[in-house]
């Protein structure tokens, strides 16, 4: 059993205002060796469907196996959690020596250590909560989704979740920073292989190269800061750095030292698809849509939340390095929310929201409410998952359609009902409707933004307010399009899939009138996907609990996890009540107005969307009828040109060099220097060339010559030196 | 003829020289003869001829040093080129048979 400490648990009582200001050292214990297993499960299933994959398995044999691993990591991390509890000290697992380097003198600064070892603190078990129980749901789901592809693609779709689970295990469970970082690539390389599943699609293709190299551009700058750690603190395992951290100093100062914290937030920017390095995220979405649910909306995309609140201690090595992350994640918010406004594709606007929400965690992060962020970052993964899951329903449903004008209706379609329903959960939730948990976790960071003394926290408060109006205006956009007023719909392009072959029977081949095409007959979940969505609906009202109990003043689970872990040391926790404005308090503030913005942007959504539908189109063509406003629709639904203005000030720029590069490698490097060179025994040997004419008297001649001239040099010799006279 | 024999001031008869001028001119007469004509056995023959001409020379040295060694020399030379002048016809015969003449024009491959 592992012991309690008793010094922080007495924090936990007065849950906003707790600061733990030493990060508890962490005990080693090799009795909880099992936790490897959790990794382990993962592994064996990537080498059990990569085995399926080369024998061309022609059966769901590779989804049961990946289902039955996740769902075996889900247990131990089940048995971890019930065996830690919320407020456990941390503890580190020694599974097996990987590096250990150490050159000169024996001090710190000389060794190089990092082991395969795991570190448990509750951040970690928070995270291993959501990614393994998520991961198994969605993979059960994807046993179904996937069902068009067994025996093509299916083995290697679940390899891809397998690998990812490996690694986002491995992510969160290191226990220093290289594991880690392996972890982090590890996740980049099944995004990468996922989102290009369909890798015959050339749009796929691309995105998954995009999103693999606007990623590059975050490591880099992770790499750098792990780097900058190990400079300044000799180590780069968490708890050695931690307790240096807890020693008076805190190696405060220095100019690399206060960029140890700018570096890792770009890694964090580009994992979590944040301004500036947002832009794989949407293009994302060409994979496949549980893979969009599960590592692109619910899990990977919070690495970047995870990686500052494990290091969120160094984050207090610069005093602006928090309020970077909080506007940048505000900024963030607010920029996408005007994207996903204006865009047709309801799973891209499902992904501008995923980024959108992902800001406000970042804002939580920033301005100092870890608990804020974790809880958004919990509630997020299953609201989204299940919007993505609901969107994957349709999309397997219809043929791929994804325009939300070309579905309507779809409550009253048979066999969408369940789909229709945990939608509207999920929009509501996604829009913070009142007392649902995505209110709850989204006005813990509003309230703690608001009550931000410097760094204009509480505007930045006031811009996560109007982004929750625009942010329930489009979610339910979408639910009232899709799901609600009069049955239509228009299937997508993949109407001739084998898996709508066995439909087609009937139709139109059956029917000799039939001129063009067949009747669509849409193709209705069955129990695997409904149930993932029940199953994850009951999930969503969940998260909403902790959320409850802090609003009641109590201490929640959330709240205790974070506190216990390096998530909360060194963060200054406002007194909430502090700060007035328009004679209230940051709560009855978040309280009047977010309730405002949420049913406020609803009921527009329900005017434009439900009620009076052409009155949209209406609106976008009087948008576009004056000039001097028609720049914001055309903006918003041309992304603000900011992958066009990527291409010409990053692309271009690249792709220009490159020819550069290209040209000259080609023509003088190799042109002039290498084949140049080469040539010159080749000229020289024209040159005498016509010596050798192959008449043998000609030769003789040479020689006779040549002969003489010796005899004729050394008779001259002779002559002058005297010898002869 | 004692005049000839006589050694002369310059450590070499007249009897020496005469011989080593005969030498140069058998050698002359061989590579002029190589250089111009244009059928091997010909050739060959003169070959040897510019090969007599050194054998003369070692006759002429033999005789300035007043040792045999020049005299021994010459007895292998003329031993080797006996057994080369059989190979040297052996070869000239392949090649006659190859292309039905002893013209040497007629082997030019290296050209190019």
């Amino acid at each position: 059993m592992i012991p309690m400490l008793s010094i922080t648990d007495t924090h936990a009582d007065s849950p906003a205002h707790a600061v733990v200001t030493a990060i508890v050292n962490a005990i080693p214990s090799p009795e909880l060796g099992w936790t490897g297993l959790i990794l382990l499960f993962p592994a064996i299933s990537v080498v059990l469907t990569g085995l399926c994959c080369a024998l061309r398995v022609k059966s769901k044999l590779p989804g049961w196996i990946t289902v039955l691993a996740l769902a075996g990591s889900f247990a131990l991390v089940l048995k971890l959690y019930f065996l830690r509890g919320d407020a456990g000290a941390p503890v580190v697992v020694h599974l097996w020596d990987w590096m250990n380097f150490s050159w000169g003198n024996q001090d710190k600064w000389h060794s190089l250590q990092a082991d395969v070892s795991v570190y448990v603190d509750s951040l970690t078990l928070f995270w291993l909560l959501f990614v393994t129980g998520l991961g198994t749901l969605i993979a059960i789901y994807a046993t179904e989704y996937m069902e068009a592809d067994v025996g093509k693609g299916y083995a290697r779709f679940f390899n891809g979740v397998s690998i990812f689970i490996l690694a986002m295990c491995t992510l969160v469970m290191a226990d220093n920073l290289i594991l880690m970082y392996l972890g982090w690539e590890g996740v980049g390389l099944a995004s990468y292989l996922l989102i290009g599943y369909y890798y015959k699609k050339p749009a796929a293709a691309a995105a998954g190269q995009k999103a693999f190299i606007v990623n590059r551009i975050g490591d880099l700058g992770l790499a750098v800061g792990i780097w900058l750690i190990w400079v300044n603190y000799g180590t780069i395992e968490f708890n050695t750095l931690f307790q240096v951290w807890n020693d008076a100093d805190r190696g405060v100062g220095g100019f690399d030292k206060a960029l140890i914290p700018y570096c890792l937030m770009l890694g964090a920017f580009g994992k979590s698809a944040q301004l500036p390095l947002y832009v794989w995220l949407p293009d994302a979405m060409e994979g496949p849509t549980p893979v969009s649910a599960l590592i692109h909306a619910a899990t990977m995309v919070t690495a970047g939340v995870y990686l500052i609140a494990r290091t969120y201690p160094l984050f207090t090595l610069h005093p602006d390095a928090l309020a970077t992350v909080a506007w940048v994640g505000g900024l963030t918010a607010i920029f996408s929310a005007t994207i996903g406004m204006a865009q047709y594709d309801f799973k891209r606007v499902f992904a501008y929201s995923t980024i959108s929400q992902l800001g406000y965690m970042f804002m939580g992060l920033g301005v100092g409410t870890t608990f804020g962020a974790a809880y958004h970052t919990l509630t997020h993964a299953f609201f989204k998952a299940l919007l993505f899951l609901t969107a994957g329903a349709i999309m397997h449903g219809f043929a791929g359609q994804l325009d939300l004008r070309k579905l309507s209706g779809l409550r009253k379609v048979p066999g969408f009902k369940i789909v229709s329903w945990t939608m509207l959960i999920g929009c509501l939730w996604l829009s913070a409707f009142p007392y649902s948990a995505g209110m709850l976790s989204k006005d813990v960071i509003l309230v703690q933004a608001l009550s931000g003394k410097d760094h204009g926290f509480v505007w930045l408060g006031w811009i996560g307010l109007i982004t929750a109006a625009m942010t329930a205006y489009y979610a339910f956009r979408v639910w009232f399009r899709v799901c609600a007023g009069p049955v239509f719909y228009m299937p997508g392009e993949e109407s001739h899939d084998d898996h709508d072959a066995h439909h087609d029977d009937h139709g139109a081949h059956a029917d000799p009138t039939s001129t063009t095409s067949h009747e669509f007959h849409p193709h209705a979940p069955r129990w695997a996907m409904n149930g993932v969505l029940l199953i994850i609906m009951l999930g969503a009202f969940a998260t909403g609990i902790p959320g409850y109990m802090e609003m009641r003043g109590e201490s929640n689970w959330a709240q205790v996890m974070m506190a216990h872990s390096s998530a909360f040391a060194g963060s200054v926790q406002a007194h909430v009540t502090d700060a007035v404005n328009f004679g209230m308090n940051p709560h009855q503030l978040v309280e009047v107005f977010g309730t405002a913005a949420s049913l406020g942007g609803i009921a527009i959504a329900m005017y434009f969307h439900l009620l009076q539908r052409k009155s949209a189109d209406k609106l976008r063509a009087w948008l576009l009828a004056h000039n001097s406003i028609r720049w914001i629709p055309v903006a918003m639904e041309n992304k603000w040109y900011v992958d066009e203005f990527y291409h010409a000030c990053v692309r271009g720029p690249a792709w220009i060099a490159g020819h550069i590069l290209h040209f000259t490698d080609k023509h003088v490097v190799d042109g002039l220097m290498v084949n140049g060179i080469g040539r010159i025994p080749a000229a020289l040997g024209r040159l005498f060339q016509p010596l050798y004419n192959g008449v043998l008297q000609g030769y003789a001649t040479t020689m006779a010559g040549g002969a003489a001239l010796v005899v004729a040099w050394v008779v001259y010799r002779w002559l002058t030196s005297g010898v002869g006279a | 003829m004692t005049h000839l024999l006589a050694v002369s001031q310059y450590g070499a008869s007249h009897a020496v020289t005469i011989t080593l001028a005969m030498s140069a001119l058998l050698f002359t007469i061989g590579l002029v003869g190589f250089l111009v004509r244009r059928n091997m056995i010909l050739m060959f023959l003169c070959t040897e001829i510019m090969f007599q001409a050194a054998a003369l020379a070692f006759i002429a040295f033999g005789r300035m040093r007043m040792d045999t060694g020049g005299q021994i020399f010459v007895i292998f030379i003329l031993t080797i080129a006996a057994a080369e002048a059989a190979l040297a016809l052996g070869l000239v015969i392949l090649l006659f048979r190859r292309k039905e003449t002893l013209s040497s024009e007629a082997w030019s491959e290296l050209h190019e």
